[in-house]
């Protein structure tokens, strides 16, 4: 049996290569939203508040464009809305843990975070979450919720802090550095390896090329649209293949 | 202060959209094709983050050699397949995009 402790520091460890993209996102972050003319504080409370990397350059960019503030709330939520998904895909795994556990644990559900812990809880649980799902046994509670924690935890720290130096810097990180980039590259790291049957690099290829032809949409749906085709696609495939 | 109210509207529906099933799924079972599915959620909305961006400039469709985003881009996946190595995978990336850069304003 693992314990707390080393779970805890194992999600730390883990999710430690990935803070190298998020670290220059927070920074990037913070010297944008500066450049928009957000007073620092703000700057920093919608990190603390809304602690989504990609929603809080999304607001920053519309708010700077001059964008009314209800379609900018409408977006960062839309936008938002895939953590919903990651949700659902996380919580046969938590759903015998206390509420505050709960409570704590959606606070600290990001992409980075979901990404580690979902591959931990899929590893280290032989059977799959099928057997999870088909256990009721009260008692049958594994530590690996403190994995999730330390993996959430860290990145929250660690995007504080680099949103509050961006902040501070302000305009001084010249935009030729590109370091925007980093997210994209974040993103390839962990998904491209996760890949392995054909149902999901097609179910992967379908979302990617979707969300660049359906850029014209509206409000963000385009991201939406090209999830759930991706999704729709993939199950098809797999199903058509005889599951696994 | 509409700045704040509006950072506080988008923080809380957020949170509750990242509680929704944490929260509301007691102790029920979830339908053997919802488990099916949510496989497939991080493997198409990362790509549908990432594509984009790589092969998008001003929401117009980019491919040419100018934009050396989507040649970075595929540099860092063959990297990120052959080593699963994160670190890696970004350094490259980044690196790649800085030589195509220098290189393209010559």
């Amino acid at each position: 049996m693992v314990s707390k402790r080393s779970e805890f520091l194992t999600g730390i460890k883990e999710i430690l290569p990935i803070l190298l993209g998020v670290l220059p996102f927070g920074l990037i972050y913070g010297v944008s939203a500066r450049s928009a003319g957000l007073p620092v504080l703000a700057a920093q409370a919608m990190s603390f508040i809304v602690f989504a990397g990609s929603a809080q350059f999304v607001t920053v960019q519309l708010i700077s464009a001059g964008v009314p503030v209800s379609i900018v709330i409408l977006t960062a939520c839309l936008l938002n809305l895939r953590h919903a998904l990651y949700s659902a895909s996380i919580a046969p795994y938590v759903k015998r843990l206390p509420r505050r556990w709960k409570m704590l644990l959606a606070y600290v559900l990001t992409d980075e975070a979901y990404a580690v812990t979902i591959t931990h809880y899929r590893q280290s649980d032989g059977a799959g979450i099928r057997s999870v799902a088909s256990n009721n046994d009260a008692r049958f509670v594994t530590p690996k919720h403190w994995y999730f924690l330390g993996a959430g935890l860290t990145l929250w720290i660690v995007w504080q802090i680099s949103t509050a130096v961006g902040i501070l810097l302000g305009a001084n990180v010249p935009t030729s550095w590109s370091l925007d980039f980093t997210l994209p590259l974040t993103f390839i790291a962990l998904v491209v390896p996760a890949l392995k049957t054909r149902a999901e690099w097609i179910a992967a290829g379908t979302a990617g090329i979707i969300a660049v032809l359906a850029v014209g949409l509206p409000l963000n749906l385009g991201l939406l649209v090209a999830t759930f085709t991706g999704m729709a696609i993939g199950l098809g495939v797999e199903v058509k293949a005889g599951g696994r | 202060m509409t700045l704040w109210l509006m950072f506080f509207v988008i923080g809380v529906v957020t949170y509750a959209i990242r509680l929704s099933c944490i929260g509301l799924l007691g102790q029920r079972e979830m339908p053997a094709l919802l488990l099916k599915s949510l496989r497939f959620v991080p493997l198409t909305v990362l790509p549908a983050i990432i594509l984009p961006q790589l092969f998008l400039r001003n929401n117009t469709l980019a491919l040419s050699i100018q934009n050396p985003r989507w040649m970075a881009g595929i540099l860092a996946a063959i990297v990120a397949w052959r080593t699963r190595n994160v670190l890696l995978t970004i350094a490259v990336g980044m690196v790649g995009l800085w030589v195509l850069q220098f290189v393209l304003e010559r």
